[in-house]
């Protein structure tokens, strides 16, 4: 097994950093605290806090550093050691720390009443504690003393305060080593054996130290120093020290240091017999050092001393970090020492996948960085290709298994889908993607023509779900018994439980809640050992939430729609005078995309690589805060170039039309006179049970009825989605899915800028009835402005066709190239259309479920019959229609 | 038969059980006594009728003022099936009731007033049935200041109070619900980790004195989705902080509903060798701060972790009722509570995040 080993900060330790000193002495406490990011950021696993000096009140220092550094969350994340001399220094910073501490030190130095007593504290406060190698007699300086002490301190700890041996760490001095005294020069080796026997005699105790002490005599020539420090710390680590107060930072690697300089190095830390009768080894060392000197400066870049790894370090370093620079000439490297090309692959490469693999599990790696790391890989796969393929015999990769992923019929996102998809391969799963509106007679002839392991389906809106019942239907029908995972933005554990797994016995479902789960559900699902367990479990969660869906369902009051409308949101028309459209019919409009990146609402974009926070300050989030900002940055860069070169076309029309309400519909004229009806939108009322003075609200509230004053609607209908596939294409045929995605997902993004641009143009100009409104857009992200842009299929109004009626309305398909599929999803995908209401008091809100009467009389004024409504309104519908023509027909 | 009028009994009793069953909390407190519809005159009674300034709202005083109610729903969450019925005295420290204006002895009096009424009504409970024996938790709340968060924006490095302070005011509740006759300290919804480790230093010292050893049950509060506490922990980070107490129970409780909770608990469950323990709200609050989930959802999500092997004690928080209580216990009756794991010995330290060295 590999030692580990703690490296403390000592940067934060007045007796160690003359920098932190002065910072301290001087109150500078803003610039000490960026000593102490610094350290963490650099990997220190634990920080060292000492305010030891003369000069300083050192316990109002200690507790005034440990309050500020509490207030930090990039520095308190890791745990502190509270270093003192001085028990009232220690004790005040015990009552600074919420975490569980370390405290340096304690000692039997003033006798076994004071370190029991102290040692108490420790348990009380909840610390584990650094325990001097000192005791009545003095400071251990041999190998002997220094054993024989740590155990009798072991032996009082354990055995008097029951305290845990695992939170007991041993310091046993470590002293300065070639200075010319010929008794010190069996410092070090005393200090290591002391180690190995105190590792091996008291069980679950650690070896701590202060390395620095031990190249004392070499201040000032730091590159000798360091290397003392390497070859010190590389034999006490082997003979099982555990932590040091060390700025392993600049430590050279062992192996690089130069040979004669580590060999001289070796004999003074290792107490050798001297090779030279007339010298001894501190005196070559000595006479060596100035030559080293020099090579201050010459310090390599840090972030690239990975490099220095063995090839499979190398390649799990690039996947981890998602680093291509290099890794062709890496994976040629490592195809030169294999056996065959496709060993790469199973070998190394899977290795570095996994440790991938493990870190997302472990919440360690974000969503981004994972993507990433499928660009490298397939980026290293695709380095192979050509020698695997040059192989006579060359066999197919052995998958874990192979999924299918589609989205299905009349639904064009596919972000998600996509995000699942290069997670399953990152985890050596072959995926067969057949893309966006997929119909169900194609997923199902694909998946018997590649022989897939399951079926996975997205989708995002609301048709999407009976599209899902039907595929799974038909698996039913055509004796398919594969498991079927079901995912996407409108999905969810209900819905597939109610609908989806009553259609599908044969086979298992599941409803998987985000790319993260992915994983872990499709081999849970492969495994032989596993499979059963997991359908059974499934099985019996999924009927648990349809009986409690049932229940649910009874319990949900209602109102009749008669009464709803009796309760409808009033507005006083009176003297209220509808601002006037500057036209009526419609105009399109072509913005730059520069114009729309101002209006771009980011929150969103991190949302759907499954990072949630608001945007700006998700980048300081202290756990996806790195991913956050790196994501970022990836999608300014690539925003700069989509814009520069005009990667997406953004079309987008609007419309006025003057209109009146007439119940729950709202009429629309040819003109202002306002006889001839040209079109007419139909809104949906809420139903539920509301308390007293609340409203029952329908969009046509928000537009003076017939009678009232003349009022006015708007729509649009916008894309940003024009030339998204073949650029999409383009990166995804590079191997490139992290691009692809990121691609996909500024489309999105600057589609719905268009919305903001467009409203924000309606309403100070086009409709004009905010033009002093000002343009500060996070007050438009807030949505702080008058007016709303409810767009069909969302909350306020649920019934996907009326997005027709807008589109005929607008024409919208030749003014902007949208097309709507059968499920009136937009396609292109990146697009947003809606209606504009300009009335003060237009809010949005959700219709919710609604009750029989009033889909009955929906269908009524739609002109469709009973089912259709049903069809079209199932997700919110508050009953179930079989249940009631069964209950009809009976 | 154990006598179960004499504490060390009944501290036996319910460590025995604990190994039997999933033990039951009661439910919440504020929203009982806010559908009373209680006035400012409940409030003062006559002790307080001089009072200048508005009480109500200050549930704990009702210890004193009206301690029928208090008595009332101990028994109706024991009628519902709690084995656990907690002290109505989760503000009951001088420094939480500064913001009343009382004094030491008021503060005391709701203390041992709330133990008394609580170990009256569970006593009851033990005599009639002392098969299934009940037991009195003394509430010990989180404060209005907070020892790991600064108190000025503008200043980082500043506190409202010290270590000692907060430790003092833990102490002195400690000690009235000791003499008012609970069966173990509860420090519930904790949001500061080091506000907690002072009360565990009261508790800890108190014993240290030579007064009895109660269980001591710690139960955090993680915040949102965020996953952490208010002041910034994670579940393991928080646990390697207060497992010094060595305490009877761990878990968390308050802010989030079962769904939201859930991944909390289970990582408690994977990493604490001493009992698990959970009482979620009922859900999220809705727009108008009420708690919509049924007694039945809370009920179904509850025994989906007693089923999971995730917990050994269940019970809600906000917006949970009686009626929630009894399907909590009616659900995971009989269902195993889990087994506590060995883990291994390492030296677990913690800053906001956890910190092992195997």
């Amino acid at each position: 097994m590999r030692p580990v080993f703690v490296n403390i900060g000592e940067r934060t330790n007045v007796t160690g950093s003359a920098k932190f000193k002065k910072l301290i002495v001087e109150g500078n406490y803003a610039e000490a605290l960026s000593v102490a990011r610094q350290q963490v950021e650099a990997g220190a696993q634990v920080i060292d806090v000492n305010m030891d000096e003369g000069l300083l009140d050192s316990q109002q220092a200690m507790v005034t550093f440990l309050n500020l550094m509490a207030a930090e969350p990039d520095i308190a994340r890791v745990p502190v050691m509270i270093d003192s001399s001085k028990w009232e220094v220690i004790e005040a910073g015990l009552k600074c720390v919420q975490g569980k501490a370390i405290v340096n030190s304690i000692s039997l130095k003033e006798g076994e009443e004071k370190f029991l007593q102290q040692a108490k504290l420790c348990l009380r406060y909840g610390a584990a504690v650094v325990v001097m190698a000192f005791d009545e007699v003095g400071q251990a300086d041999t190998e002997a003393r220094k054993v024989e002490i740590c155990e009798r301190a072991y032996n009082t700890l354990v055995e008097k305060v029951g305290f845990p041996p695992e939170d007991i760490i041993f310091d046993p001095n470590i002293f300065a080593v070639a200075t010319g005294i010929e008794e010190h020069d069996n410092y070090a080796v005393d200090f290591i054996e002391a180690t190995r026997r105190i590792k091996q005699m008291l069980p679950y105790a650690r070896v701590s130290g202060g390395v620095s002490n031990v190249s004392f005599s070499f201040r000032g020539n730091e590159p000798v120093r360091r290397a003392i420090h390497s070859v010190f710390l590389y034999h006490a680590i082997n003979a099982g020290m555990d932590m040091g107060i060390v700025n392993s930072g600049d430590l050279p690697v062992y192996d690089d240091i130069d040979p004669v300089l580590r060999e001289a190095v070796e004999d003074v830390i290792l107490n050798r017999p001297q090779r030279d009768p007339n010298q001894t080894n501190t005196e070559r060392l000595v006479e060596m050092a100035p030559r080293y000197k020099g090579e201050k400066g010459q310090q390599q870049v840090a972030n690239l001393e990975w490099r220095k790894g063995t090839v499979n370090e190398r390649l799990t370093h690039a996947l981890v970090h998602g680093i291509t620079e290099f890794i062709d000439a890496d994976t040629e490297e490592a195809r030169l020492a294999a056996e065959r090309p496709l060993h790469v692959i199973e070998g190394p490469l899977m290795d570095g996948m996994n440790v991938v693999g493990d870190l997302f599990g472990a919440g360690k790696m974000f969503l981004p960085q994972v993507v990433k790391s499928a660009r490298v890989m397939k980026q290293a796969v695709a380095w192979l290709m050509p020698f695997m393929e040059a192989e006579k015999e060359g066999q197919e990769r052995q998958a874990a298994g192979k999924v299918l992923m589609a989205t299905v019929k009349g639904d064009v996102h596919d972000i998600g889908k996509n995000i699942v998809g290069v997670v399953l391969q990152c985890n050596n799963y072959e995926v067969v993607d057949l893309g966006v509106m997929v119909p169900a007679d194609r997923i199902l002839d694909e998946a018997k023509k590649h022989k897939v392991d399951m079926i996975g389906l997205s989708g995002l809106i609301t048709p999407s779900l009976d599209e899902m019942v039907f595929v799974a239907a038909e698996m039913e029908r055509q004796g398919f018994d594969i498991p079927l995972l079901i995912g996407g933005a409108t999905t969810s554990r209900t819905h597939t439980a109610v609908k989806i797994e009553p259609a599908y016995r044969r086979g298992p479902t599941t409803y998987v809640v985000d790319a993260s789960r992915a994983v872990g559900v499709v081999s849970g699902l492969l495994s032989e050992g596993e499979r059963d367990r997991i359908i059974a479990e499934t099985r019996a969660e999924y009927v648990k939430v349809r009986e409690q869906y049932a229940r649910g369902q009874t319990v949900k009051a209602r109102t009749s729609i008669a009464e709803a409308r009796e309760r409808a949101f009033a507005i006083d028309w009176k003297g209220y005078a509808s601002p006037k459209p500057a036209f009526i019919g419609t105009r399109v409009f072509e913005p730059s995309l520069a114009e729309l990146v101002p209006f771009i609402d980011w929150s969103p974009f991190f949302a759907s690589w499954e990072l949630i926070g608001r945007f700006p300050q998700i980048l300081e989030d202290d756990v996806v805060g790195q991913a956050a900002t790196d994501l970022y940055r990836d999608a300014r860069a690539m925003l700069d170039k989509v814009v520069a070169e005009k990667w997406f076309g953004a079309k987008g029309v609007i419309g006025f039309w003057p209109a009146q309400a007439q119940g729950d519909d709202i009429v629309l004229y040819t003109d202002e006179t306002r006889v001839a009806e040209f079109s007419r939108l139909h809104t949906l009322r809420q139903q539920m049970d509301k308390g007293e003075g609340k409203s029952n609200v329908a969009l046509s509230d928000f537009v003076a009825p017939i009678g009232q004053g003349a009022d006015y609607v708007g729509g649009f209908a916008v894309t940003a989605g024009h030339g998204e596939d073949e650029i999409v294409k383009r990166f995804k045929d590079a191997g490139d899915d992290y691009s692809a995605i990121m691609a996909s997902a500024l489309a999105d993004r600057l589609a719905e800028a268009f919305a903001e641009w467009l409203h924000h143009k309606a309403r100070v100009e086009l409709w004009g009835y905010a033009p002093d409104e000002d343009a500060d857009v996070d007050r438009l992200i807030a949505e702080k402005y008058q007016g709303i842009r409810p767009a069909p299929g969302y909350p306020a109004q649920p019934d996907h066709t009326e997005k027709g009626t807008l589109f005929k309305l607008l024409d919208a398909e030749a003014a902007t190239g949208l097309q709507l599929t059968e499920s009136y999803a937009m396609t292109p995908g990146a697009a947003v259309s809606g209606l504009f209401f300009s009335h003060p008091q237009a809010h949005y809100f959700g219709v919710g479920k609604i009750d029989a009467d009033q889909v009955e009389d929906y269908a009524r004024r739609k002109g469709w019959d009973l089912a259709t409504a049903e069809r079209w309104l199932s997700p919110i519908l508050n009953y179930d229609p079989l249940a009631r023509a069964r209950g009809a027909a009976a | 038969m154990t006598d179960l009028s004499i504490r060390a009994n009944r501290v036996a009793a319910l460590k025995a059980a604990a190994k039997e069953k999933i033990l039951i909390l009661d439910g919440s407190w504020g929203v009982m006594f806010q559908k009373k519809g209680l006035t400012e005159a409940d409030y003062r009674a006559q002790r307080f009728a001089a009072y200048n300034g508005q009480m109500k709202g200050n549930n704990d005083i009702l210890c004193l003022t009206r301690p029928d109610l208090v008595a009332e729903l101990h028994d109706a969450y024991f009628s519902a099936g709690a084995d656990i019925s907690e002290t109505n005295t989760f503000s009951g420290t001088t420094i939480a009731q500064a913001d009343y204006h009382l004094g030491e002895q008021d503060v005391w009096d709701i203390n041992i007033e709330g133990a008394r009424i609580g170990r009256s009504v569970a006593d009851r409970w033990n005599a009639e049935n002392p098969a299934s024996p009940k037991f009195i938790a003394g509430s010990m709340g989180p404060l209005n200041v907070m020892l790991s968060m600064s108190s000025d924006v503008n200043d980082p490095g500043a506190r409202k109070v010290t270590f000692d302070q907060v430790y003092e005011a833990y102490r002195q509740q400690v000690d009235a619900l000791y003499q008012g006759g609970v069966d173990l300290f509860l420090i519930e919804t904790i949001t500061d980790t080091l506000n907690c480790k002072a009360a565990i230093k009261a508790i800890l010292d108190w014993r240290d004195e030579g007064h009895e050893e109660l269980p001591i049950w710690i139960s955090g509060t993680i915040t949102d989705r965020s996953g952490r506490t208010l002041s910034g922990q994670t579940a393991e980070a928080f646990w390697n902080s207060v497992k010094h107490a060595k305490p009877f129970a761990v878990g968390f409780n308050c802010a989030l509903g079962a769904d939201l909770m859930r991944p909390h608990i289970a990582e408690m469950a994977r990493i604490a060798d001493t009992l698990v323990a959970a009482y979620p709200n009922a859900g999220l609050p809705n727009a108008m701060g009420q708690y919509d989930e049924e007694p039945h959802e809370t009920g179904h999500a509850l025994h989906e972790w007693a089923k999971d092997g995730l917990v050994n004690i269940l019970g809600g928080c906000c917006g949970t009722t009686p009626d929630h209580i009894r399907h909590v216990a009616d659900e995971v009756r009989g269902v195993k509570p889990r087994q506590i794991p060995e883990r291994p010995r390492a030296m677990r330290l913690a800053g906001l995040e956890p910190f092992e060295l195997a």
